[in-house]
């Protein structure tokens, strides 16, 4: 399951993890991140001890909003060392975000 | 997922028109399996809300249908892959569906259900500031411009759903429309024609979008009647023009397009090959809704069956 973090376990969990982090930043009423909840499940069970993958609530963390420049639900944006390595937006099939994290 | 595994019927496409097919398909005693890059549902899910989809007196959530649709095609044995397809051969007897994951399924009769995407403006610039302001999904994306100008393009309605959706988020709200009526259902005249903080452009296109800081900040409005040009500073842009048939896979197979792309079929979704058929957005059709969608389903997994018991 890809959790759901909230602002504060943000840069511990997101910035200071050991290898790439997928973040999710989605809202509860948006239809296409409702669509791509149970496909980022399976990404997270398929990279579980390579990689990460949480879920950011742009309602309940506007602050991490804000900062990334989310103005489109779902964005997708991967972290690694701290650092933004990609970023896309809207619902993705499963392969594409296995090619994201790669 | 199986290598190999052979369906009577493979569906395309998760959305109202594919899921009623498998439905159909599967209570006729076929073995039918839905195609899906990404979950049940389709362009629904990019709606609030549905109330023009009959049975629902006070409207349905779109995506609670989506999964409605699902589980009822399910609960006949209909099998969901989740991969995108990738290719397909369609012109022998037994189809060949190869998906993004290297797998390939064979089936005796095949549906195109893929649907269709929102049509982008074709201005310069417009996929660069998709995110960043330009957005095809109001009931998405509303949520950021809260308190601030947006603009939406179109004349359909999807266009008078998001600006009234809109003026109860943004503090002003531009209604682009190249012709000097909207196609709008009348149903939507009243409450725009209500609305305190909209402004309809009437006669006119978006010719420029500007920007500042990475993000959508004006765009040029041009009369196409006067040839007057203006700037609407603005953080938004939420463009409905229409949607375009996702045919991309199609390429190469045979199958016949007409002059706008969509698959040429009439009623029973039987196309220019056999053993193949249409149904919803995807096809040449008067009107595309969730309704018109579910029939075409049904009409093209009846279709199919007919094809394969004459075989």
């Amino acid at each position: 399951m890809a959790q759901v973090i909230s602002s504060s376990e943000f840069d511990s969990k997101v910035l200071g993890a050991q290898g790439p982090v997928l973040v999710d930043f989605f809202a509860t009423w948006c239809g296409p991140c409702k669509m791509l909840a149970p496909i980022l499940d399976e990404v997270a069970a398929e990279v579980q001890g390579k990689a990460a993958v949480y879920k950011v609530d742009v309602d309940a963390s506007p602050d991490l909003a804000q900062r990334y420049n989310v103005m489109s639900v779902p964005t997708l944006i991967v972290f690694e060392n701290g650092q933004i390595k990609r970023s896309t937006m809207g619902a993705q099939p499963k392969q594409s975000l296995l090619a994201l994290l790669a | 997922m199986v290598d190999n595994a052979h369906f009577d019927v493979a569906i395309i496409g998760q959305g109202p028109a594919g899921m009623t097919a498998a439905l159909y398909a599967a209570r006729a005693g076929l073995s039918a399996a839905t195609f899906e890059r990404m979950g049940p549902g389709g362009q629904m899910t990019d709606t609030e809300r549905l109330d023009n989809y009959p049975g629902f007196a006070e409207g349905v959530d779109a995506f609670e249908l989506a999964f409605a649709m699902s589980a009822q095609a399910a609960r006949f044995g209909a099998v969901s892959v989740g991969e995108e397809v990738a290719s397909l051969e369609l012109d022998a007897p037994t189809k060949r569906i190869t998906t993004a994951f290297g797998n390939v399924y064979t089936a005796d009769a095949v549906i195109l259900a893929m649907g269709a995407e929102p049509r982008p403006l074709g201005v310069e610039r417009e996929s660069e500031l998709a995110g960043r302001g330009v957005s095809y999904c109001a009931t998405c994306d509303g949520g950021f411009f809260k308190d601030k100008v947006a603009v939406v393009v179109g004349g359909g309605n999807t266009a008078a759903g998001d600006a009234l959706y809109l003026s109860r988020i943004c503090s002003q709200v531009h209604l682009i429309h190249r012709r000097n009526t909207l196609r709008a259902d009348a149903v939507y005249a009243q409450p725009l024609a209500a609305l305190p903080n909209l402004t309809m452009h009437l006669d006119c296109v978006v010719d420029a979008l500007h920007e500042q800081d990475g993000a959508l900040s004006a765009v040029s409005v041009r009369n196409v009647k006067t040839g007057e040009t203006s700037e609407v500073p603005t953080s938004a842009l939420f463009v409905a023009v229409g949607t375009r048939p996702r045919t991309g896979v199609l390429e190469g197979t045979g199958i016949e397009l007409d002059s706008a792309g969509y698959v040429v079929a009439g009623e029973t979704g039987q196309t220019n090959l056999a053993g193949v058929f249409a149904a919803g957005d995807v096809r040449t059709k008067a009107l595309r809704q969730v309704s018109t969608a579910v029939g075409d389903g049904a009409n093209a997994a009846t279709a199919a069956f007919e094809y394969l018991s004459l075989r």
